[in-house]
């Protein structure tokens, strides 16, 4: 039973510890493509699109475990607020990284733009060519990258401060494997 | 009720202290990535900010190539094409083609006699959603031979200080083959008249996997008529728009598609210089422009001519102003799109 799991199932592990570097990289990418005009640019607006439909798939799957396996429950001692910003930054970080790569598809689609994943295969457009549309899309995408940021940077703080200063078996429940059999050991 | 600190012995403010750190450290690599921390770094908010006059920018217009006219029409590939490249566009067929004939300034609202440059962006929509787009210009050679010099040229040409232009031209003696070009060279009287140059080089590859560098150019049917800027001014200042639109009605103008391969050493990394007129070149197709539609409801108006929107069988070379271009484009696209309110559609109300 999902009730008395201490940790989440292993592929939900590795779930969280890869879709942490894709989403990453994607948010470096994102910042550092739009700042700059030398040729990177091109090399990392290719990367940003196949990237963030890779991200759109795995966090279906991930969704998916989610619902089938549950999640370890909350020490019985943390304090109500902080349980409740636990839940609702999780809810967060779901809808950010369902709409985030929506967003950007359907952006590149009001504006008309070829959604290229790779050469020659390009993404159906999902939305009408739209000015409107567009800049409205724009900036949700735009902005809700650096709310994206922030939340990671509070994610983890919160998770290393359940790590060592509340020691409370929390941040072993997402370690990777070798970490917490150390912890416990 | 247990403890949360029992297993540690260790005060927390030293925890506390490394998980500021580490947090402090996350947003300063994010922020040195943004390019804050950076204020030298050459981004294209810059590039576009120094593009607008000084009254300011003419808001949901482009930022540069602002006034223009939109056209549809196709395009005739002959098959030729399929020698140096496996693009859709360029197998036998005729695919729908969104243009816009354009002068190279700022201002929406520029006199056609008052612009030296002026430019084609086209869109060819191949098979299967394999869009090209290019946008090019009627100069036979760049002004400079990089993005930082574009933007140092129009600091320069921005600039209060009377010495600004000499210092400019000091540091890039290119720019004078430009002045030569838009000093001496003839104006037309017609968008129909004129030859469209891509300047940069682009990767084209075959179905064998065979690559050339090239260029390409469109080259018009209808033979040059020349005129002063002067005569020019004096046909009034949207002549150029007028004269496209009534000349198209009375029939359909076409354009030669011109690609030429470059030899083995020819510079492309910079499009200040021309290749030998010896190269080989391939015919691929025809422009053929069947209707024009002014800008504020044609459906050019919210495409973006980004050169770097290639089908496969394309690709950018080493040549760096196609990145640069794209970078800076989107950011004109980004905010003109928001400025729609700005330049309204006419369908929706405001302006006739």
């Amino acid at each position: 039973m999902s009730a008395a799991r201490t940790r989440f199932t292993a592929p939900q592990r590795l779930l969280h510890w890869l879709m942490a570097l894709c989403i990453l990289a994607m948010l470096f990418i994102g910042v550092g493509m739009v700042s700059t005009i030398t040729p990177a640019y091109l090399t990392l607006v290719q990367i940003h699109k196949p990237l963030g439909i890779a991200i759109l798939i795995l966090v279906v799957i991930r969704v998916a475990l989610r619902l089938r396996y549950g999640a370890p429950a909350l020490p019985a001692d943390l304090p109500e607020p902080m349980k409740l910003a636990a839940h609702l930054s999780h809810l967060a970080f779901y809808a950010l990284m369902i709409v985030m790569p929506l967003l950007g598809w359907a952006m590149l689609s009001a504006a008309s733009y070829p959604v290229v994943l790779f050469a020659g295969f390009d993404l159906p457009s999902i939305l009408p060519l739209n000015d409107r549309l567009h800049a409205l899309l724009w900036d949700a995408h735009h902005y809700l990258a650096f709310v994206f940021f922030a939340l990671i940077l509070l994610h983890l703080a919160a998770a290393l401060f359940h790590a060592l200063v509340r020691h409370d078996g929390v941040f072993a429940t997402m370690a990777p494997g070798f970490l917490s059999k150390a912890k416990r050991g | 009720m247990p403890e949360p600190n029992t297993h540690s012995p260790r005060s927390p403010i030293g925890s506390l202290i490394l998980i500021g750190a580490v947090v402090a450290a996350g947003a300063a690599a994010f922020a040195y990535t943004a390019g804050w921390l950076s204020p030298n770094r050459l981004t294209p908010v810059k590039v576009v900010d120094a593009l607008a006059p000084p009254g300011g920018p003419a808001l949901g217009h482009r930022r540069n190539h602002a006034k223009g006219i939109c056209f549809t029409g196709e395009f005739q590939a002959n098959g030729s094409g399929t020698a140096i490249s496996s693009a859709a566009v360029f197998a036998t067929g005729t695919y729908p083609v969104i243009g816009r004939f354009n002068l190279a300034t700022p201002m929406a609202d520029a006199a056609d006699g008052s612009v030296r440059v002026r430019g084609l962006g086209l869109q060819i929509a191949g098979p299967g959603g394999q869009v090209w787009r290019t946008a090019m210009i009627t100069a036979p050679i760049f002004a400079v031979s990089t993005p930082q010099g574009f933007y140092a040229l129009l600091q320069a040409s921005g600039s209060k200080d009377p010495n600004a232009m000499k210092a400019f031209i000091g540091g890039h003696p290119e720019f004078l083959t430009f002045v030569h070009w838009a000093t001496t060279a003839p104006w037309t009287d017609s968008y129909a008249e004129d030859r469209f140059n891509s300047l940069d080089s682009f990767i084209f590859t075959n179905a064998a996997g065979q690559s050339s560098a090239v260029r390409w150019s469109f080259i018009p049917a209808a033979p040059p008529v020349s005129i002063t800027p002067a005569d020019l001014a004096k046909r009034g200042p949207d002549y150029l728009e007028t004269e496209i639109a009534d000349r198209v009605a009375k029939a359909p103008q076409t354009w030669t598609l011109a690609v030429t391969v470059a030899n083995p050493g020819d510079p492309t990394s910079d499009p200040t210089k021309a290749w030998p007129a010896d190269r080989r070149v391939v015919t691929v197709g025809q422009l053929v422009v069947q209707k024009v539609e002014p800008e504020a409801d044609g459906p050019c108006r919210d495409l973006n001519f980004d050169p770097t929107v290639l089908p496969a069988g394309m690709a950018t070379s080493d040549d760096p102003f196609p990145a640069a271009r794209s970078a800076a484009y989107a950011v004109s696209y980004d905010r003109r799109t928001s400025e729609a309110a700005d330049y309204p559609h006419s369908t929706t109300g405001a302006k006739p």
